[in-house]
């Protein structure tokens, strides 16, 4: 190791440091999302079924972040009634 | 009223089953009734640890299935008659823990001891939830490690969710235990500082626990590291740790090892 690279050499503890800050601010926000879209898939789908019979399983939930615009994407499959079953 | 309490990290290794064991006793010689828990159902360790192994008959796991009564599995220590070990199971499975049984067991301990101590195991699954599940304060083991840190911080994400506590929107105390924490290390910047791991965790510090060799030598001769030689840097460190925990204001201090004079002559290194 030459003299430069000897003063040059950065910690490696502070590259621990920033390694870690990056990677944690983004594992928060991704399980804290998760717990976020269980959620709303829950409540979405107790209201609709209010007044709709639909299968649990045919609601799908997505929420995608970008740095100027989230956006929140529902999507419903509502069965036939009886009468456009016939038709 | 009995405090319950997991010692837990995330990650294996960082010292969780020497804490559990050193803090159990330095708490227990305060006066206090003290019980470990061991919650590694498989591969359980704090029996040896505590120098226990070979009076183990009963286990936690008799006790959930109703084959035991409780005091039929809990092994009083022979150095101190407060303190109590529940061993786990070395052969059942982990899907034994039900959350019941582990719910009425919990249940139980508070009812005879003042401190409930849970040793966890590694992971994130079934084992770790169930012992941080009845938690009041959660012990957050840590090296000062990027892998150990992130796992740390996962764990924490859990005690704020996944708890009983949390569950009724009440919180899980959070105290950080730094382990195997090198100050010469550190101050040359080969190692994370207690103010970086603090910085990304954002919990209040109980301790920091120096390496040390005195921690294996107490392990293995099977005495927690407060009892076998208490006036070490790292039983001193789990006895001012062990006051925080009582709520006691105390410094922070890494307690350095006294170097003999040779030590200091031939400039060698304690840890």
């Amino acid at each position: 190791m030459s003299i430069f690279q000897f003063f040059r050499r950065k910690p490696t503890a502070s590259v621990a440091r920033e390694r870690l800050q990056i990677l944690l601010a983004h594992e928060r926000s991704t399980f804290g999302k998760s717990d976020l879209i269980a959620r709303l898939q829950e409540e979405i789908l107790a209201v609709i079924r209010r007044h709709l019979d639909i299968d649990p399983d045919k609601v799908q939930i997505k929420l995608d972040r970008g740095n100027h615009v989230s956006t929140l994407e529902i999507d419903v499959e509502v069965p036939l009634t009886p009468a456009e079953r016939v038709a | 009223m009995a405090k319950v309490v997991v010692v837990t990290s995330g990650k294996g290794g960082v010292g969780k089953t020497t804490s559990t064991a050193a803090i159990g006793a330095a708490l227990a010689q305060t006066g206090a009734k003290v019980v470990v828990v061991d919650f590694d159902v498989g591969l359980r360790n704090l029996d040896l640890v505590m120098g226990a192994e070979r009076r183990v008959v009963f286990d936690l796991i008799n006790v959930i299935q109703g084959d035991a009564k409780l005091h039929q599995a809990l092994i009083r220590d022979k150095r101190l008659e407060n303190l109590s070990i529940l061993p786990a199971s070395q052969t059942r499975d982990k899907d034994a823990l039900t959350s019941d049984g582990v719910a009425k067991v919990i249940a139980d301990l508070r009812e005879k001891f003042d401190w409930v101590l849970c040793d966890s195991p590694a992971g994130i699954e079934r084992g770790p939830a169930m012992a941080m599940h009845h938690a009041d304060i959660a012990i957050v083991v840590t090296n000062p490690e990027v892998s150990s840190v992130r796992d740390s911080d996962r764990i924490i994400g859990l005690l704020d969710s996944k708890t009983e506590r949390a569950q009724r929107g009440e919180r899980v105390e959070k105290h950080l235990l730094l382990t195997r924490y090198d100050p010469v290390r550190a101050a040359r910047g080969d190692m994370l500082k207690v103010e970086d791991v603090l910085d990304i965790l954002s919990i209040p510090l109980l301790g920091i626990i120096p390496e040390s060799q005195e921690v294996l030598k107490a392990s293995n001769v099977g005495i927690p590291v407060t009892l076998n030689n208490p006036d070490t840097a790292p039983a001193r460190a789990y006895q001012d740790a062990v006051r925080r925990l009582l709520g006691e204001k105390i410094d922070i201090v890494i307690p350095q090892e006294r170097r003999s004079f040779v030590d200091r002559l031939f400039g060698r290194r304690v840890a």
